[in-house]
């Protein structure tokens, strides 16, 4: 019940775009940590992107830590938004509240804000974590794919969703595969193990695995911190493809990447966002101190 | 320089700890040589024969059997019990021409001829049900602990007794089961008893392996699995357990060996001295589960310190404790091989 009904909320269409776009001003925030610049020229482009995403006043513990102080952050649909700052600043914790991967550590938990996905708060006692999750994808740092063979592991979203239809999974394993750009490179060889695969094609593989639930959202997590430049370069490739389709965050411990692959950078530091705007101005004109020493590499 | 070896307090001490150390595992060598070749050599002729078929098939196929030593017409005759009363009934029912004459200096000793089918039988039973109660058990309870359960006070205070029931001695084992399953839920000297008991005994064994093998799975399968969208369940069926898998079987292997030797919690709950019924000539099949059986180390323990010794009895002792050898050896080898195959499929 309330899984179908997350479901259609999220598959709902976006809400009608707001003038404020870039601007999370309406929310209280420490004035002095989060400073919010909305140069005109980026306007005029992020009035058409519409909301997904609404993270409102959250704050995350783990057990007695800290680890996200009042973080308010509106991430658009089809659009690319990169969380960057030092190790140990909440990026990747604030990325795994978004599809609730947090709630299989002990003692973490969302103790104040919301987060909303179209019109539902995901953290609201009926939505269903599973659910939500076969919206909001996610890749992993470490490539994860499992020791099956290589359409064993796209199929698997599709297996435990009780599909059965031989057809049908071949149908949309072949999707995904396209959809990841790893089709023509595996297409002679999906019955061998994915373990066999190169870094790079794992780590395409795993996002394809993602894309064959069908989400909305995906989630990247360092998806490129273990591959060489060859491999990165073609997964920011398929990032850029996949936009179109996809609500895309990706968390990056690389400010290149982060500069090439996203339309908003957010910057974190010691749980707390410093600063977001569109990555040009992020990189090229920061409004916060801490944000150009980071990005300039003087710090972190 | 002088490099050339200095023969001094520092070299020699070394030397002598080498020699020790070296010694020691060859005493324990020597040992388990001594063992195992004393039973090899002195089973050994009973199981096997010098000509076609080369096994002593009686053995392995007939039940125990008392052994009758009689002198009769100036010869001296060594009978099985079937032998002995056919025997006997011929004596009993003489020709007109030839009186009746009754065997002289008769001896008799238990067990010391056929074979031990229904303790190898009673062993195998003992042991297929008692791992699969164990296995079920303890992997459904590592599981919970591992997957499930918060960690917290109450878990830590779970694995602490799972760890002290293992240094539970096997005989307090015997007894817990015998109070238990015998007398409280009357199912008197029974497999069920049995199956129970030896399972207890081995589960601290079962639930700490499996959680290690747990553990080891990577997180990475979970975290995938998770976030497609799986269930904790499907998770852990489809992700976790395939490949926790060898790794419980490994440690189990370890447990079947304990299982099928131990004589003390069968001694009171499962095992009798003697009995003419296989396991499976029962009326119905609920007395499959509530009949008591045969067992190799309880027959073995019975032959070698019930029965008067001498040099009848000594071919059925040396014989059982091959045999419960070879036995204990064959189920442990078949088990790594599962594993084996387990391990090629679910490799990562």
């Amino acid at each position: 019940m309330n899984a179908c009904l997350t479901k259609q909320i999220l598959r709902t269409e976006p809400p009608a775009p707001r003038v404020t776009a870039t601007n999370t001003t309406a929310t209280p925030a420490p004035a002095e940590a989060v400073p919010h610049a909305s140069p005109d020229a980026s306007l005029e482009t992020e009035i058409r992107a519409p909301h997904l995403i609404e993270i409102s006043n959250l704050d995350f513990y783990y057990g007695e830590k800290k680890a996200l102080d009042c973080v308010n952050l509106t991430i658009d649909a089809n659009r690319v938004t990169a969380f960057i700052g030092p190790s140990g600043c909440g990026k990747s914790t604030l990325l795994r509240c978004l599809n609730r991967m947090n709630d299989l550590i002990d003692g973490a938990a969302v103790r104040g804000g919301t987060i909303k996905i179209g019109d539902a708060d995901i953290n609201a006692p009926g939505i269903d974590a599973i659910e939500l999750r076969k919206c909001v994808g996610m890749v992993f740092q470490k490539s994860n794919p499992f020791p099956k063979s290589i359409h064993e592991n796209v199929a698997y979203g599709l297996r435990i969703q009780g599909i059965r239809d031989r057809a049908e999974i071949a149908r949309r394993v072949e999707l995904s595969l396209r959809g990841a750009a790893l089709w023509d490179e595996v297409k002679d060889r999906l019955n061998d193990n994915a373990l066999g695969l190169s870094g790079g094609q794992q780590q395409r593989l795993c996002i394809a695995r993602a894309l064959a639930v069908e989400p909305q959202v995906l989630l990247m997590d360092e998806p490129c911190s273990a591959l060489d430049p060859v491999a990165t370069g073609k997964i920011e490739d398929l990032i850029h493809e996949l936009k179109t389709r996809y609500t895309i965050i990706i968390v990056t411990h690389s400010m290149q990447q982060a500069a090439r692959v996203s339309d908003k950078t957010a910057f974190f530091y010691l749980g707390r966002l410093v600063e977001y705007d569109d990555t040009r101005t992020i990189f090229m004109n920061p409004a916060n101190p801490q944000t150009e020493a980071y990005v300039s590499g003087r710090f972190g | 320089m002088n490099f050339h070896q200095q023969n001094n307090t520092r070299r020699r001490r070394e030397a002598a700890v080498f020699g020790l150390l070296r010694a020691s595992t060859y005493l324990v060598l020597l040992c388990g040589a001594l063992v195992v070749g004393t039973i090899v050599f002195k089973g050994a002729p009973v199981l096997f024969k010098a000509e076609f078929p080369f096994i002593n098939i009686a053995f392995f196929t007939e039940a125990p059997e008392t052994l009758h030593v009689f002198e009769h017409d100036g010869k001296k005759l060594e009978l099985g019990d079937r032998d002995y009363r056919a025997f006997m009934e011929n004596l009993a029912a003489p020709s007109a021409s030839q009186p009746a004459v009754a065997p002289r200096s008769e001896h008799a000793y238990v067990y010391s001829v056929g074979g031990i089918f229904p303790c190898i039988v009673g062993t195998l039973l003992l042991v297929a049900g008692s791992m699969t109660l164990a296995l079920f058990l303890g992997v459904c309870s590592a599981i919970y602990l591992n997957e499930y359960a918060r960690q917290n006070t109450v878990t830590r205070l779970i694995r602490l007794a799972v760890l002290n029931l293992a240094g539970v001695p096997s005989i307090v084992f015997g007894l817990f089961g015998f109070g238990l399953f015998v007398i409280f839920l009357g199912w008197n000297v029974s497999l069920m008893a049995g199956w129970f008991t030896l399972a207890f005994m081995v589960l601290p064994v079962v639930i700490t392996a499996s959680e290690e093998a747990l553990k080891s799975v990577p997180r990475g399968y979970r975290e995938a699995s998770l976030a497609l969208g799986a269930t904790r369940w499907q998770t852990i069926r489809k992700s976790v357990l395939p490949y926790a898998l060898p790794g419980i079987l490994t440690s189990s292997i370890l447990g079947i060996a304990r299982v099928a030797g131990e004589t003390a919690p069968i001694m009171f709950t499962a095992a009798y001295v003697v009995r003419d019924q296989l396991p499976w000539q029962v009326a119905k099949l609920t007395d499959f589960f509530f009949q008591g059986v045969m067992a190799l180390p309880y027959h073995i323990y019975v032959v070698s310190s019930k029965i008067p010794q001498n040099e009848y009895t000594e071919r059925v002792q040396y014989g059982s404790t091959l045999v419960f050898l070879l036995l204990v050896a064959l189920i442990a080898a078949a088990s790594i091989l599962l594993r084996n195959r387990l391990r090629k499929k679910h490799s990562w």
